[in-house]
């Protein structure tokens, strides 16, 4: 908050009374906006008995965990397939040779531009493909290209010196790369790694759209029956901090990582940060 | 090409379904963005506490998870509303939390000189923000605020699955009919293409032009 406080001066007496009321003014408001949901809440029956009476039954916790695992599975398969699909198209566009470096381009290009429903949907209904495989080769397909990216403009950020170096004693340019760039890379690539796997994670809600029986699925099934009259909002109160809680645990982690490798004597000196989105334009939470 | 020619009318439908998605949510998302933005550099606490949460918890929600909240939810609370403007609630608050950040960190980008010259001649928070800051963040955020729109196109085509009509959603009609199903999304994915790449340039060229004032 350096720069925001350049925004305004140090209040003075007046101005704090003023900041005052007008903190007063917007408490209101959001009290105001809170209250007319928990009123809705009650107003339209949401914490009767009924509605909230599936989740004690066993079956029911059974099937929300189920979906909960069958998110972790598609968000797990994801992590498998995309960093190495990732690794593998970052060397390609690294590459010494033309060919290899246009087609990998083009291949990481595409799946970048293209909205990632419309992939999966293609690789669902057109190939006809299960939906957990429709899934994860969607999601490994959109997110290893942006992994490409990522790890590319990881390894282009290493120190030139670094490089040279490596080749000015006799190693060959495999060698330099595994010995010497990919390792000083890493480091400072993975807060951008572990945030675009929040990416992935909150996309594999796109299953939903394709009757993989996922979390929300799960929901959905419990908050449509009439058995349990229509549980719709109990089922969100549920769902939702589990989904947030997940996306948020991530990228703390992310944080984490980050603080810790700028602290870590080891690495200083190494390479910045990088960034995917100052290279290509396409900041990687911004799907 | 004969996918295309026989379903022109299809295809175009859903194309403007998409393009009014778009355009409508992006302006939304904009002034919700400006607005909570706004909030968090604001120092009024409780605002920046409001601009705060709403970022976090937005940017942390899959948007089929805001889908299904907004289109099936609101309706329990006794708000019915067509499903476009749902998507386009959906589609405007989940944009606007990239929006904000965004248009933060270009904030941050302006000198800090900017913001102490312009409370030296007496200006409010809002003159100074508005009139000094914002105008020059402008440039170093067209280019972030240009892949976020881009996304924002990309997203639309969710809106589809919950009844709303746009370019994805032409499939299931096409496949009756018994068309191609390869070229059908060949003709789709060309669709979003030039969706996308129109945004692009949209923006290339609002960055060149904001560059030339540097």
């Amino acid at each position: 908050m350096t720069t925001s406080s350049a925004l305004y001066d140090v209040p003075g007496p007046k101005a704090l009374a003023r900041h005052r009321l007008y903190g007063g003014l917007a408490l209101l408001v959001i009290a105001a906006l809170i209250g007319w949901v928990v009123y809705m809440l009650f107003h339209t029956h949401q914490f009767t008995y009924q509605k909230w009476m599936p989740f004690e039954y066993r079956g029911v916790q059974d099937l929300l965990l189920r979906g909960l695992g069958n998110t972790l599975r598609a968000f797990a398969w994801t992590v498998v397939f995309a960093l190495p699909f990732g690794a593998l198209f970052a060397a390609g566009r690294l590459s010494d040779h033309r060919a290899v470096r246009w087609f990998s381009t083009l291949v990481v290009e595409f799946f970048r531009a293209m909205p990632l429903l419309v992939m999966i949907f293609f690789i669902f209904v057109a190939m006809k493909v299960q939906p957990l495989w429709a899934l994860v080769a969607g999601l490994t397909l959109y997110n290893g290209s942006v992994l490409a990216e990522v790890f590319r403009a990881g390894v282009l950020a290493v120190p030139k010196g670094q490089r040279e170096a490596a080749f000015a004693l006799g190693l060959r340019k495999t060698q330099v790369m595994t010995y010497i760039l990919v390792p000083q890379a890493n480091r400072a690539m993975l807060p951008t790694i572990i945030s675009q796997l929040v990416v992935a994670l909150k996309d594999t809600s796109l299953g939903f759209l394709i009757t993989y029986e996922e979390f929300l699925h799960a929901g959905k099934l419990i908050a449509t029956n009439l058995d349990y009259d229509l549980p719709f909002i109990p089922v969100v109160i549920v769902i939702v901090p589990v989904y947030i809680g997940m996306c948020l645990l991530l990228s703390w982690l992310a944080r984490w990582v980050e603080k810790r490798g700028r602290r870590s004597p080891k690495v200083r000196g190494g390479a910045p940060i990088a960034k995917a989105g100052v290279v290509m334009g396409l900041p990687p939470e911004a799907q | 090409m004969k996918v295309l020619t026989d379903n022109f009318s299809i295809y175009w439908h859903g194309f403007l379904g998409t393009l009014e998605l778009t355009v409508v949510s992006a302006v939304l998302a904009l002034l919700l963005g400006v607005l909570t933005a706004s909030f968090r550099v604001s120092p009024v606490r409780p605002l920046r506490a409001f601009g705060t949460g709403w970022v976090t918890v937005l940017r942390n929600t899959p948007l089929t998870l805001l889908f299904f909240v907004v289109v099936l939810g609101l309706p329990r609370f006794d708000i019915v509303l067509p499903f476009f403007t749902f998507a386009v609630l959906a589609l405007g608050c989940y944009t606007s939390a990239f929006v904000c950040e965004a248009l933060r960190s270009g904030i941050n980008t302006v000198p800090s000189g900017q913001g102490e010259a312009a409370r030296s001649l007496g200006m409010t928070f809002g003159q100074t923000l508005g009139t000094v800051v914002l105008p020059q963040a402008y440039r170093s955020v067209v280019a972030p605020i240009g892949s976020v729109m881009i996304a924002l196109a990309k997203n639309t085509a969710i809106a589809g699955s919950f009844s709303v009509v746009e370019l994805l959603g032409t499939y299931r009609t096409i496949n009756e009919l018994g068309y191609s199903i390869l070229w059908t999304f060949v003709w789709i994915a060309v669709g979003y293409l030039i969706i996308t790449l129109a945004i692009s340039a949209i923006f290339n060229l609002l960055e060149r032009r904001a560059a030339v004032s540097r």
